[in-house]
């Protein structure tokens, strides 16, 4: 190589991260937690190894705007339950969903469970997190809570299942027994959306769970993103027509977050397209993170 | 060969806490999580347990010390650690609906599952001493050789149940398997015994 082209190499690796600056580094019980400003774009990232992987972005310019793709999906929830009058959210990360949630539907009573106080912290700080009212912050782990919930007979609208440590979902969180005791928190016509990648094998292995405990489930790929939304319910699914009335009624409401719903609707879709083979995750059996390769 | 049937006993002993170690915070998680205090709970009871049984195992080993009573700490152990499987939800279940703070639930929850097998275990390694050493002179040596056996034991049951076991099967069958594996021990040690006598 040329020492003109090793300049070039090294300008090229280089000048990106001088661009980023390190807002805030700190190392939680869980992971290490770094907020990062990249002109006018303020992430937070969990660093696993020594790539990094942003959680959670925001626009410091248009800060309802939700930067990544899997969040938008997430709000596909709405299609099916229109107007939750309680919401779960598992995992906070930036707080982009739960701010958007409390906007959209300022009377719902809201509960988040976030393991980490670190990140609480983080997201009040840098991604302009503030809990309403009526929403409850509850630092522990998802599992617990659940249980909690469980033995004091509460029930929501709508679940968001968003917990992600810097590889992916703990492992407790993913088994069929959890779906289960997550099941039983929805009302009746309650919505759960669950965030998971669509990209390794456990793809195969969370799909075969999700539908062992909700039978059918509709599954949501979006071809800009690597995650896959699952949307379970235990009451009917809308029929075609109700779908589209939602997505025109919601779909201005939603535009400010960068949501274009109407095109979310022929991506619903109900039909498995995973190894049905793969064996169902369980609390005996979750070796979750050697299968997601 | 008494020898050999010893270090070999001690050794798989060694496998078999550690594999169970590993496999306590699993059984813990769904009910606890699987955070910080979690398995500090796990560690201080396996530790505490393991502490208890040197020092019984090392009283025990003054009275006629044979190779039966050796084999018999083995078949406690598995008849200690084989009903986990059936009874390990209910007291996981009790546990959370009666302490409140996560910690002392997983604590007693640790306590109550894992401590008696594994005080049983510890007592395994001051016996192989006794049964090893014939003179004053050779018993650091001899110490040295089990300590080496029973700690790469311990380290092949960790990595073996973290990377393989629970890739490939159920927590229940592993901790099937790791209470057969000590039954099977138990037999050899009495086998020898009896070829002995």
């Amino acid at each position: 190589m040329k020492p003109s082209h090793l300049w070039l190499l090294i300008l090229v690796l280089f000048v990106p991260a001088a661009y980023a600056r390190i807002l805030h580094s700190e190392k939680s019980l869980y992971q290490n937690v770094l907020v990062v400003e990249r002109q006018r774009e303020v992430c937070l990232q969990f660093t696993v190894r020594r790539d990094l992987r942003n959680q959670t972005c925001m626009n410091v310019d248009r800060p309802d705007e939700m930067l990544f793709s899997y969040t938008r999906m997430m709000m596909a929830a709405l299609l099916l339950r229109e107007d939750p009058a309680s919401i779960l959210v598992v995992g906070l990360g930036g707080g982009t969903l739960p701010m958007a949630l409390q906007q959209l539907f300022p009377a719902a009573r809201m509960d988040i469970v976030e393991i980490d106080a670190a990140v609480v912290r983080v997201a009040k700080k840098y991604f302009r997190f503030t809990a309403a009212a009526n929403t409850t912050v509850y630092t522990q782990d998802a599992r617990v809570f659940g249980r909690r919930m469980n033995k004091q007979g509460q029930r929501y609208d709508l679940i968001l299942l968003d917990a992600y440590n810097g590889e992916y979902i703990p492992e407790h969180l993913m088994t069929a027994e959890y779906l289960s005791e997550t099941r039983s928190l929805l009302t009746e016509t309650g919505v759960l959306a669950a965030n998971t990648f669509a990209i390794s094998t456990l793809y195969d292995h969370e799909s075969t769970t999700y539908k062992h405990v909700f039978g059918r489930f509709l599954n949501f790929r979006h071809p800009d993103s690597a995650n896959r939304v699952v949307l379970a319910t235990q009451a009917t699914f809308p029929g075609k027509e109700q779908l589209i009335a939602r997505a025109a009624h919601l779909g201005p409401r939603l535009r400010r977050y960068g949501v274009d719903i109407k095109s979310y609707l022929p991506l619903l879709d109900g039909r498995p397209d995973w190894n049905p083979e793969a064996r169902v995750l369980t609390d005996q059996y979750s070796p979750a993170n050697l299968l997601n390769r | 060969m008494k020898t050999l049937v010893i270090y070999a006993m001690a050794g798989l002993s060694g496998f078999v806490v550690m594999a169970f170690e590993m496999l306590g915070g699993r059984i813990l998680a769904p009910w606890f999580g699987s955070d910080i205090y979690v398995w500090g709970s796990i560690i201080t009871i396996f530790m505490t347990a393991l502490a208890i049984g040197y020092l019984l195992g090392g009283r025990w080993s003054l009275q006629t010390p044979s190779m039966a009573r050796y084999a018999s700490l083995f078949a406690v152990a598995a008849l200690l650690l084989a009903p986990m499987t059936w009874y390990a939800d209910s007291m996981l279940e009790w546990t959370f609906n009666t302490i409140e703070d996560i910690r002392y639930a997983s604590l007693l929850a640790a306590t109550v599952l894992f401590a008696p097998a594994t005080i049983l275990l510890g007592m395994i390694s001051p016996y192989s001493v006794r049964l090893l050493v014939e003179t004053t002179h050779r018993s650091g040596a001899v110490a040295g050789v089990l300590y080496f056996v029973s700690t790469l034991g311990s380290a092949l049951g960790t990595l073996f149940t973290s990377f393989y076991f629970v890739l490939w099967f159920e927590i229940n069958q592993i901790v099937s398997a790791l209470a057969i594996t000590l039954v099977l021990l138990a037999l050899l040690g009495y086998t020898t015994h009896r070829l002995r006598n």
